[in-house]
């Protein structure tokens, strides 16, 4: 797990007392924390408690309601550099399985801006994207139909695919959402390794508090009964997470075969 | 034996054929991975609408059609919009309306023949104007999907992505609706209401048989039309039947064959196997 930095000046997101209503029905109320440079934040929490709104509001999909968020040190609102922001949605692996596209073009297509009007993908880009296949373990599928790749393997690709255009920030929504417990755990070791040896910071949606206590190094957690945010220093027990959720929470911290560097 | 070469009005068609061979799988591959098939035939169905509309009201029935037929287009993405996951609503009240307004305007319209062109093509009979409209279109929708060629990829692939990856999906998406709407508008007045449609998913759909990436399939889309008008063409002229139909008939036998050779490998593997 790597350590964060909490120096101010490694601030990559800031959450200013930040509220949000669907209808006039508050759904996220007065928020703060900070995401620093390295960190691996885990964003857990109930269905429906905001995860997922957490999520859009800093990606700009949707505006707060109260309160300021800041991205690389700017307020959203003036923020031009989203190409430092990967996101890796839900519903990335619930793509139509007959779609004709080799795993190399999934891949490229994330470097459309650098590769330029009239022209068409040439070595260097090529480079670019198997190198990013190959931070993923997939490099040898480059030729492949994405459709014919198991689940697992599809959402790497899809965590290549944000790669490619080289990230400082990696944000996923539930990016295990369908696929088997094995892959699963898999994408987990990935970005815990991406973390570490490249630094990248991850912030991760999950329902799998389990997997967010081996791998996170911070968590928030949403809930029916408020808003809490944990440091590496702090335990997350039964207790608290019934707390936070408003009902019983079994909690499963061992981690089985857990990242084996090579198995992904 | 006849030459086909001979007549002036079979290289006019064969030239005609091979431009829109060209340009309607480009927008068909894109209206196929984005599962909207059924486009064609609502926007053809508007546009004969707007031909009997330009009839009637003694406008050039083409521009009728191409008028009439944005607004449909923009119509179904509305509807799109409003019905979340349930892209056929749209296409079917858009058709419906395109039916139910040809058929009450071609009550008006004094000569049928001229309507009757408009719905079985004439594309043995192009006028000079015609031909010049047709090689405007070919160029605008090549010059725009080859600019646009990664965007497009990118947005029929998973559109959210795109989007936050920078893409001006939305403007994109206006521009790929305005060129489907005037390609399929000009095309029908060449191969027919009935056809346009076909000719928007036979080939892709053949050339997704084959295609190992979205490169390829555009590529092989392209060469199947080309191979369904101009057979078409030759057979029609040879047999003396209808060219938009034996196009068609042409595409759905090579589709099929396609479909049988594809599966047979496929079934021949378990007994292997067994073996």
């Amino acid at each position: 797990m790597k350590k964060t930095d909490n120096n101010a000046m490694n601030k990559v997101v800031e959450i200013n007392d930040v509220s949000f209503a669907y209808n006039n029905k508050p759904l996220i109320s007065n928020i703060t924390f900070n995401i620093y440079k390295g960190d691996y934040l885990g964003i857990i929490g109930a269905n429906g408690s905001g995860k997922s709104t957490l999520v859009k509001l800093m990606l700009r999909i949707l505006s707060p309601t109260g309160g300021e968020i800041r991205m690389f040190g700017v307020n959203i609102n003036n923020f031009k550099g989203w190409s430092k922001v990967g996101y890796i949605s839900q519903k990335a692996t619930s793509f139509n399985l007959g779609f004709p596209a080799s795993v190399e073009e999934v891949v490229g297509a994330n470097l459309f801006s650098r590769i330029g009007l009239f022209k068409s993908m040439k070595k260097e880009h090529r480079d670019l994207v198997y190198s990013a296949l190959e931070k993923v373990g997939m490099q040898d599928k480059g030729k492949e139909m994405i459709g014919s790749l198991s689940g697992g393997q599809q959402q790497r690709v899809f965590i290549a695919r944000v790669l490619v255009s080289d990230p400082e920030l990696l944000i996923l929504d539930e990016p295990t959402a369908g696929i088997d417990i094995k892959s699963e755990e898999a994408v987990y070791c990935l970005l815990s390794d991406l973390n570490e040896e490249l630094g990248l910071t991850v912030v991760m949606v999950s329902h799998d508090i389990g997997a967010m206590t081996i791998h996170a190094s911070r968590f928030v957690c949403l809930g029916e009964n408020g808003f809490f945010e944990h440091t590496p220093d702090d335990k997350i027990s039964s207790e608290l997470l019934t707390e936070i959720y408003g009902h019983g929470v079994l909690l499963h911290k061992d981690c089985v075969n857990c990242c084996r560097h090579g198995e992904l | 034996m006849l030459n086909i070469f001979h007549y002036d009005f079979m290289l006019r068609a064969l030239l005609v054929g091979t431009l829109i061979a060209i340009i309607t799988p480009r927008i068909g591959v894109i209206v196929v991975l984005k599962r909207l098939s059924m486009i064609g035939d609502s926007l053809s169905h508007t546009s004969l609408a707007g031909v009997a509309a330009g009839l009637v009201l003694g406008i050039n029935p083409v521009l009728g059609a191409v008028f009439l037929t944005i607004i449909a287009a923009f119509g179904i993405e509305r509807i799109r919009r409003a019905f979340p996951r349930y892209s056929e609503i749209a296409i079917a009240v858009i058709m419906s309306t395109g039916i139910g307004l040809a058929g009450i305007l071609s009550g008006f319209v004094r000569n049928s023949a001229s309507f009757n062109s408009f719905l079985f093509g004439s594309i043995v009979a192009i006028s000079d104007f015609e031909l010049y409209m047709i090689i405007s279109l070919c160029a605008l929708v090549l010059i725009t999907v080859i600019v646009l060629y990664k965007e497009l990829f990118y947005i029929t692939f998973d559109e959210e992505s795109a989007r936050l990856a920078g893409i001006p999906v939305n403007s994109i998406n206006i521009v790929f609706t305005l060129l489907t709407a005037i390609t399929i508008s000009v095309s029908s007045r060449i191969v027919g209401t009935l056809v346009i449609s076909s000719m928007l998913v036979l080939p892709v759909a053949s050339a997704m048989q084959l295609s190992k990436n979205y490169k390829q399939t555009g590529f092989l889309a392209i060469i199947f039309a080309l191979f369904f008008t101009l057979s078409g063409l030759f057979i029609s002229f040879y047999l003396n039947l209808k060219p938009g139909g034996t196009i068609i008939i042409v595409g759905v036998v090579t589709l099929v064959l396609l479909m049988i050779i594809k599966i047979r490998p496929a079934a021949a593997v378990p007994s292997i196997k067994q073996e």
